[in-house]
């Protein structure tokens, strides 16, 4: 296996996966956005049976020939799930389902027909299923670079016209874009980016590569443009991780090796990400409620002093203690409050606002109640 | 020559209908409210003029043309739920929006579109926020975006579905305002709302809908007790009346 993968093989296949996970970074960014990723599923699925019949229509293996086939499988299962919706009363997601099952049904079928062929040119073909990277020659990149290259040029030029149709569909309208063909248009170049990922990643686990770097970008952050260029190296990175490994290792599959490289990524986005992430809003959320708690102090010295006509008077900490019963906490928060210089302590362990401390409570006083 | 011109429109979902034989003229430069129950057909009423869904009957002319022909002459508020508002963009982004129809294909909005959007944002008092993520606004302002980009359309006859919905007082002032000098500026606004004891001091002319048309014209002759306990009683009371 060492020997087979001289540098020349490695190029190619990381050019390879490099772009698709790049093109179907871009084109995810929207799919997600759209609520569409399920779409990407069932076009996935679908394409299987369009590659079985290019294969038996045309007796050619060539990576044209097939992406063809599964694009215009995968188009033809999208308009069905667009007729279903609008003819009648099943809802998008069942639609979805049943035109997932069903095309990924009849494309196994198709497979094992195409097995029994008597044709030695037949073998490869199921690799589709969970994609095999090693199996990606030159030609097949100069396919995946052009239909990439194509679908990354159309998502710019278009941009500012996508964008809209992805935000606010019917104000989009009311330009007087053409929305439909904009829809039209944008699904196509989705089906393009699926497709050209279908030889390396697999038909079942394709539409991971479409969610999961959208996915991970959107928690880093809050512009358009930035989120799809994320994910587009996202992407790649997945692409090419995923694929390398399942080149050195013999009879990994491809897909799933780049799943798992994708789940990392979208893992440690949810958690670390700034603003978006867990970790950040847990660490956000104790901060204020800590800051809370010792404005509530601060407000009860305050209230405790108003009886006795100096706001500055000092009071024990017992009396402080029947409304917040927790020791640890109420001494922990004094002193934080000391720290800033809010409240003092007497000689006799009394405590009182500073003037500074009565400063704010004014304020906070004045923005709970306005 | 009517802003807007609607003639036996009926629209309907699955046969039962959502609006029903509608007639309905607006003059230029007037301020219009559509008030009726929930489920009357306000926001299907503003979509049909607005070309947004194929009525089953009926025509809808627009400055005395056909939809196709002056559709750049419409402004649209779109109610402010209908749209994701974690969308990744800005606020000074969603209000340029409105101008990406006149930009044109391929061209992206340059200096010059900044700062009609920037002024837009001023007029509705945002232009502090202009670079906020969308997600981090309030109700009101949310309101006051989807204005802005309305505003920068610049368009003849604007269509607005409860531009005062969840807005607090200052905005819904703020908001009046605009209408007001929209109707300065000889703009026709059709709006849907809510509030009936605000209809007579901000709007010139009412149209009470309920599925059918119960009455248009100005406030002070139509926007009475009868009118409306026959647009709020329900659907029985409608057809007792009806002939």
């Amino acid at each position: 296996m060492e020997q087979l993968l001289n540098d020349y093989t490695l190029r190619t296949v990381t050019l390879g996966t490099a772009i698709l996970g790049a093109v179907s970074g871009a084109l995810g960014t929207f799919a997600v956005l759209r609520r569409q990723s399920l779409l990407g599923d069932a076009v996935s699925h679908a394409a299987l049976p369009g590659i079985g019949l290019a294969f038996i229509l045309t007796g050619s293996k060539a990576s044209l020939v097939l992406m063809v086939g599964a694009g215009l499988a995968g188009w033809f299962a999208t308009a069905i799930v667009l007729l279903i919706t609008a003819g009648t009363r099943v809802k998008y997601d069942s639609a979805l389902g049943l035109v997932l099952s069903v095309f990924f049904g009849a494309g196994l079928v198709v497979l094992t027909y195409i097995q029994r062929y008597p044709n030695a040119n037949q073998a490869g073909l199921d690799s589709f299923l969970f994609g095999q990277a090693a199996s990606l020659i030159v030609a097949d990149v100069i396919t995946m670079t052009i239909l990439g290259g194509v679908a990354l040029a159309a998502l710019l030029l278009f941009w500012k016209e996508f964008k809209v149709l992805a935000f606010d569909p019917e104000f989009a309208h009311s330009l007087v874009l053409p929305v439909r063909w904009l829809d039209i248009g944008l699904t196509t170049l989705l089906v393009v980016a699926i497709v050209i990922g279908l030889q390396t990643v697999g038909v079942v686990l394709m539409s991971a590569m479409i969610i999961a770097p959208a996915t991970a970008a959107r928690q880093w952050t809050d512009h358009l443009g930035v989120m799809t260029l994320v994910s587009m190296v996202t992407g790649a990175l997945c692409g090419v991780g995923g694929a390398l490994l399942s080149t050195s290792i013999s009879n990994l599959p491809t897909g799933p090796t780049i799943v798992v490289c994708a789940t990392g990524f979208v893992v440690i986005s949810m958690l670390f990400a700034p603003l978006r992430g867990i970790i950040w809003q847990r660490i956000r959320r104790t901060v204020q409620n800590r800051e809370l708690r010792s404005e509530s102090v601060l407000l009860d010295l305050f209230e405790l002093a108003r009886t006795h006509d100096d706001l500055t008077y000092p009071h024990m900490e017992p009396a402080l203690r029947v409304i917040h019963p927790q020791r640890g906490t109420l001494y922990r928060q004094l002193r934080r409050l000391q720290g800033k210089g809010l409240v003092q302590m007497h000689q006799n362990g009394a405590w009182a606002l500073t003037p500074d401390g009565v400063r704010v409570c004014d304020q906070l006083r004045k923005d709970r109640i306005g | 020559m009517n802003a807007v011109e609607v003639r036996d429109l009926t629209v309907a979902y699955r046969e039962s209908p959502v609006l029903w034989d509608i007639d309905l003229d607006v003059a230029p430069g007037v301020l219009m409210a559509i008030v009726g129950p929930n489920g009357a057909g306000k926001t299907t009423l503003i979509k049909a003029i607005l070309g947004l869904l194929k009525p089953a009957a009926g025509q809808i002319r627009i400055l005395g043309k056909p939809y196709r022909r002056v559709a750049s002459l419409m402004g649209y508020v779109p109610q402010r739920g209908t749209v994701d508002w974690d969308f990744p963009t800005s606020v000074l982004d969603v209000v340029l929006m409105g101008l990406y129809g006149r930009i044109g294909w391929v061209r992206r909005p340059g200096r010059s579109e900044r700062r009609e959007a920037m002024e837009a944002l001023e007029k509705v008092e945002m232009t502090g926020l202009a670079h906020r993520q969308i997600r981090q606004l309030s109700g009101g302002q949310q309101q006051r975006v989807f204005l802005a980009r309305a505003l920068v359309q610049d368009a003849r006859v604007y269509l607005m579905d409860e531009p005062l919905q969840g807005v607090d007082a200052t905005t819904e002032r703020a908001i009046i305002d605009i209408l007001h000098s929209l109707r300065s500026s000889g703009k026709t606004v059709l709006a849907v709302h809510h509030d009936l004891q605000t209809v007579s001091s901000y709007f010139d002319e009412v149209l009470l809908l309920n599925v059918r048309r119960i009455a248009s014209g100005p406030v002070s002759k139509v926007f009475t007790d009868t009118n409306l306990r026959l647009t709020y009683g329900g659907r029985i009371a409608i057809i007792k009346g009806a002939p």
